[in-house]
This record gives structure tokens, sequence and C-alpha cells, in this order.
């Protein structure tokens, strides 16, 4: 008898609008998110071929990673930006795009944006020319980058051509301890598998840890699947995706929604289905990680030390701990609690929604009433993910608390994550980052990057250096 | 996109591994709407000594005198990891490039390469050791036979492969975007027994 179907060969079969023999086989595409930086070239091709948008209500655009976190104006981004940011406004009013631009109260980080207003739903195909579109995975839709050539091709046959991925099965067994956040686990997952160790597959998060997730901590595990290199990551939609779903803006309603919900409740991986690899970590064993080189993988618990080269078999490992503890300027053997940083940035995909800002503002208060500020060596900003994101921090008094703390309280966009606008860091700065990537130069030219969690970055602005929460 | 068939070229050795799309093309040179000028920021933190892009580091690999108009970068593991942008593949075949070669590549990179006609070749690591100590060793070309999915040198001869609509799509030079409109029927057809909520 043939096995079970995962969760990823459902959401293929039921997407599959062709699979011819000699071609690739093509997909149909539910929802296309756009931004500024990926598509000007795609509507540049499809003015060139005279290629109308054939679904401009399945594409949503909005304006992130150029954009000024200081105003909403739209030259205040610099030159090279206000033009992205226009020839986007241009393209979505020609070919019939809904916008969410600058002042606008559904305007934020795409893949903020995205859950938070219900486009994006369980059991569809998402995607959007910007890798971390992984994120949506946390709905159990089947969520990915692409390139500008690919946004072209969606927007003129809402379908796009994938080989198909392998399936990898990622089971967090057990329940993580105290303190512990979403961004602990994603980050452990990938220092366990390394930084290329998902490439090729498809993968599908489980077990009890990952089921105890709220739909926030799940679209943080999601988001940085993309950084051990996985197409894609999926979580099954259970109870609390639809109740996070219902009632959204676009989400759908009344009957249509109950018919939805009896369709999700059928993605999940059949109990015989077989995946290609199966990887399994207790959650009792995961700390508080903060990562110490130049790729995601290069990761540690709080309590360790900066690794030798020498602790690495493989000559390529090696190699790039040697690489790494020369751009990060640090020396084997050193506490990582004993790393100093002058820089700290709370926002990003990863970690910029509601939940993080009140998991960020608790540590806040619990620091502030033993007597600590932000540090008068540290610079700290703190981007919220989306105007809704904004208000709802705003409406809790959390802007308040980071303020009178010492933090500079910002407008939403991609900021610091990748440094497109002004919030860059300079040459020899030390950031602790609850963004997705601590590769060389990401946050500015001869910069240092360490990712951490909102919890952790928060104790690093108020101490200057990383702390053991859990102490 | 121009048809590839065979190709023989100077190839630059790029010893690194977890190449990321941030250092093939850093954020800065993002900020443009067109198709063009990417390829003079390729590399640009490690290519240039300051930030304005005058002053070009003698140790990069691309700046040294043996590697002037190689069009075959060779590289390690997951070259092209991280950010999406399309931007990579782009700024490396403005700059001259027409293959890469690498024991594994990030998916999407893969993809995006294959989209624009820059070939990527995946050989196994022994083979990709094989030819960086050759590099080592003096100016090296190699022979890139498409159609017959090759890659040789002298007594070498390694194969490779891609998947069949790759292949194809890269020797005929496909519009992918106009092979699938010509299967509008079919889009439609899949349209029409969609659930009310998809």
């Amino acid at each position: 008898m043939a096995n079970g179907l995962t969760m990823y060969e459902k959401l293929w079969q039921n997407h599959l609008v062709e699979d011819k023999a000699g071609e690739t086989p093509l997909l149909y595409v539910d929802r296309h998110l756009i931004h500024e930086v990926t598509s000007p070239q795609a509507f540049a091709n499809l003015r060139f071929h005279n290629r109308p948008v054939r679904h401009p209500e399945r594409t949503i655009a909005t304006m992130d990673h150029n954009i000024s976190t200081r105003s909403i104006e739209i030259n205040a981004a610099g030159e090279g930006a206000a033009n992205q940011l226009r020839a986007l406004e241009k393209n979505c009013k020609e070919f019939g795009i809904k916008l969410f631009g600058m002042g606008h109260k559904n305007q934020g980080i795409v893949h903020v944006m995205g859950p938070e207003l219900g486009l994006t739903l369980p059991g569809t195909i998402i995607v959007c020319g910007d890798s971390h579109t992984a994120t949506h995975g946390a709905f159990g839709a089947l969520a990915f980058g692409i390139g500008t050539s690919e946004v072209e091709h969606v927007f003129a046959t809402q379908t796009l051509r994938q080989n198909k991925a392998k399936t990898m099965k990622i089971e967090v067994k057990g329940q993580v301890g105290a303190g512990i956040s979403a961004k602990d686990i994603v980050l452990a997952i990938i220092g366990k598998t390394g930084s290329a160790g998902a490439t090729g597959y498809v993968v599908e998060y489980c077990g009890e840890a990952i089921e105890a997730l709220s739909m926030e901590e799940r679209m943080t595990v999601c988001n940085m699947s993309i950084e051990f290199g996985a197409k894609a990551g999926l979580i099954a939609p259970d109870q609390t995706t639809f109740d996070y779903v219902k009632g959204k803006e676009y989400a759908p309603k009344g009957e249509v929604f109950e018919q939805a919900i009896a369709d999700w409740k059928q993605l999940k991986s059949d109990d015989d289905a077989v995946f290609d690899e199966v990887i399994t970590l207790e959650a009792k064993d995961i700390k508080a990680q903060v990562t110490w080189g130049t790729t995601p993988g290069q990761v540690i618990s709080i309590d360790g030390v900066v690794p030798s080269p020498d602790d690495f078999a493989d000559p390529i490992e090696k190699e790039s701990c040697v690489n790494a503890l020369n751009y990060m300027d640090l020396s084997a053997g050193t506490k990582i609690t004993d790393i100093t940083v002058n820089k700290v940035f709370i926002g990003s995909c990863t970690n910029s929604r509601i939940e993080d800002l009140r998991a960020a503002a608790g540590v806040v208060q619990s620091f502030v009433e033993k007597g600590h500020q932000v540090v008068s060596t540290v610079d700290a900003i703190i981007v919220p993910g989306s105007y809704r994101v904004k208000e709802q921090a705003e409406s809790e008094g959390l802007d308040k608390i980071f303020t009178d703390a010492g933090f500079e309280w910002r407008l939403p966009g991609c900021s610091m994550c990748l440094g497109m606008n002004d919030d860059v860091l300079a040459e020899g700065d030390r950031c602790a980052s609850t963004s997705n990537r601590n590769f060389e130069g990401r946050q500015g030219r001869g910069s240092r990057t360490h990712l951490v969690s909102p919890e952790m970055a928060a104790a690093a602005a108020l101490t200057g250096h990383f702390v053991d929460l859990n102490a | 996109m121009e048809k590839f068939n065979k190709h023989t070229g100077l190839v630059a050795p790029l010893d690194i591994a977890n190449v990321d799309t941030d250092q093939i093309i850093p954020k800065q040179f993002l900020q443009k709407t067109e198709r063009v000028g990417f390829g003079v920021h390729l590399f640009h933190d490690s290519r240039y000594l300051d930030s304005a892009g005058k002053e070009p580091n003698p140790e990069f690999v691309l700046n040294k005198p043996e590697y002037q108009g190689a069009s075959i970068l060779l590289a390690r593991e997951n070259f092209g990891c991280g950010s999406s942008r399309e931007h990579a593949p782009w700024a490396l075949e403005e700059f001259g490039f027409k293959v890469i070669i690498a024991p594994s590549f990030a998916d999407i990179f893969y993809g995006n390469c294959i989209n624009i006609g820059l070939l990527p070749i995946k050989l196994t690591e022994d083979e990709i050791e094989q030819l960086f100590q050759k590099s080592a060793q003096g100016e090296l070309t190699l022979e890139i036979d498409l159609p017959n999915n090759t890659v040789s040198c002298g007594d070498i001869s390694f194969s490779f492969s891609l998947s069949k609509f790759q292949q194809y799509s890269l020797e005929e030079g496909v519009d992918s975007v106009g092979w699938t409109l010509n299967k509008l029927d079919i889009i439609e057809a899949f349209e029409a027994k969609m659930p009310a909520w998809q």
C-alpha cells in the first residue's frame, strides 16, 4: 500500500496545474506579495512585452525595504529609495494592484502585514520576491521567496514552475524551559543542521514544543527556514491557526470560512507519511541562543563560550570559523556573556510583532525596576513591524516603557535588518539584533551582528553585554 | 534570453564557502529600477578597500591580473545563500560570468541563474577540489558543453546534470512567461475548480 502524504505533498497536489513529461511542474499561486525593491524590473518586462497582470486582485503591495523609519515622507529615504517607491506607486496604479503605501494603516513589513490582515491563509501558495516569505508557512501555507524573473512569471500567469523539493521533518519534543523563545528554538535548530542543512528540502516543524507556540511565535520559527537553506518551512494548521485567521480583514467569512476550516484540517501530514529526512530535538535542552559568527548556523547557548577552529573537524567549517572570528573580532574561549555591544536593533520580519515587543518590554521593565537604563555606550532602536503593531503597542503603553528607558521608538519598516535605508551600522559596530542574518556587512560594511531574541536584545541594551536571563 | 550551447573560458577560483547574496551584491546597490548597472558593484565589500568603490583590493581574486577576463566562477558549497535578490545573478552576468561551478547552490539563487541564462553547474566536492588545485597551478581554462553536460580541460572531463526543462530552456533561450501563457486554457480550467476560500 502506498504511504500517506506529507503536508508539502498535499499542498503540491492541490496546486499542481500541469505536470507534463519534460517540463518543470506548473503550480498555481494564490497570493503574491510585492515590495519596492524586487518588483520594478518585473513590471518593466511586462510593459516591454505588453502583458497585463493576470490577476491583479491576487497581488498585494507594500513599502518596507527602503523606507525611512523616521518619517512617512517618500523623500525621507533618499533619492534611490524614493525612485523605487515612486516606481511602485506608478506600477501598482497602472496594473491595478492594491498598494499599502506610506501612511496607510495597513503598511508594514510584507511578512508582518500579510498575516495580520488575513491575506495569509492555510492551504495556499504564497510567494514574494523576498527570501523570508517562508514566514507564512506558519499557517500551513506553502510560502517561499522568488527572484524577479519569477515575480514577472507570477504577474503574467498566476503560476510558477517549480521542481519538487525533498521533505524534512523537524520534531521538537517536549516543552521548552521558562524564558525560552521561538527565536531560541529556531536558532537551536539551525545550529544543529548547519547553515545549508536543509538545502533542497521543504521543512515541516512539529512536536509538542511547536504546537504550543502562538501564531506569531510560529512565524518566527518559519521565518528563519531559509537560514538553513530550506525552500520553505511548514507548521500544520490547528485551532491556534484558525482562531488567529478568523475575523481578519481579508480572511474568508461565514460559510466560506467554515468550508475553509474543513479543508484546512485535511492538510496535516498523514500519520504514515514518509519524510526524506527526520531531525529531532529535545525542547528541554534548548537554551537562549546567540550567534557568534557570520552565518546563522554559527550559534551557541548563552552559557557557552566562543568556539575555536579546533572544535570543528570539517576543514571547511574550520576555515569558516577562522574567518568568522577574524571578522567578528572575537577570541575563542570568550564567554558569550562577556561580549559587549554598542548597538541594539529590535525589529525585522523575524521579531517585530506585538508579542515580540511585549516580551522585550517585559525585560526592559524588570531591569528598569533594578535601576537600569539603556547604557550610555549603546544606541538602541525599536522598529515595529507594521502600523497596526505600532498602534497596538502604543495603546498598551509599550512605546513609553521603551522610550523612558532610553530606546528610540521608530516607524515600521525593514530598517536595520538589511540597512537599505539610513538605519545602518558603522564599521566596527557590534549589534545585538533580533533580525535573521549575521552575514558579513549585512547591517553595514564592517559591522558585526549577533542574532538573538527580543528578550536578549533588550537585556543587552540595558547592560551593554549579553545576559543569561535564566541564570 | 540568449541561447547557451558551449562556452570556453578562464576560471576565477573563489575559495570561500557559504558566499551569500549580500556579499555578491550589497544592499546599497539594490535601489535601481533598471536591470543594468550591477556588475560594477559585484562583490563590492571584498573587491574594494573603500566604501565608494574607488580603491580595488589587490588581494581579492577578481582583482588579480591572472584572472582578468574570467567568465567561469569556481566556488565552494552553498553558493548564493541568503536573500532571494536576482540582482546577484544579474551582477555576476554583467561582470562577465557565463558559468558558476560549485558543489552546491542555495535553491532560490540556482533558480534565478537558470531564469536569466547564467549556467549553474553542480559537481562533486572531489571534482571541485581537483579544479581548485588545477587552478592554483596556473591559468585554468575550461570547456563547458551544455548539450553533452560536460566540463572539461585536457584529460579531465566531469559530467553534470540539469532538469530536462531547465536544460531545454537554457539551450533554446526559452521565454518562460511566453511558454506558460500558451497554457492559459489549462490554468483557467484549474481556476474553475478552486474552492471559494482559495
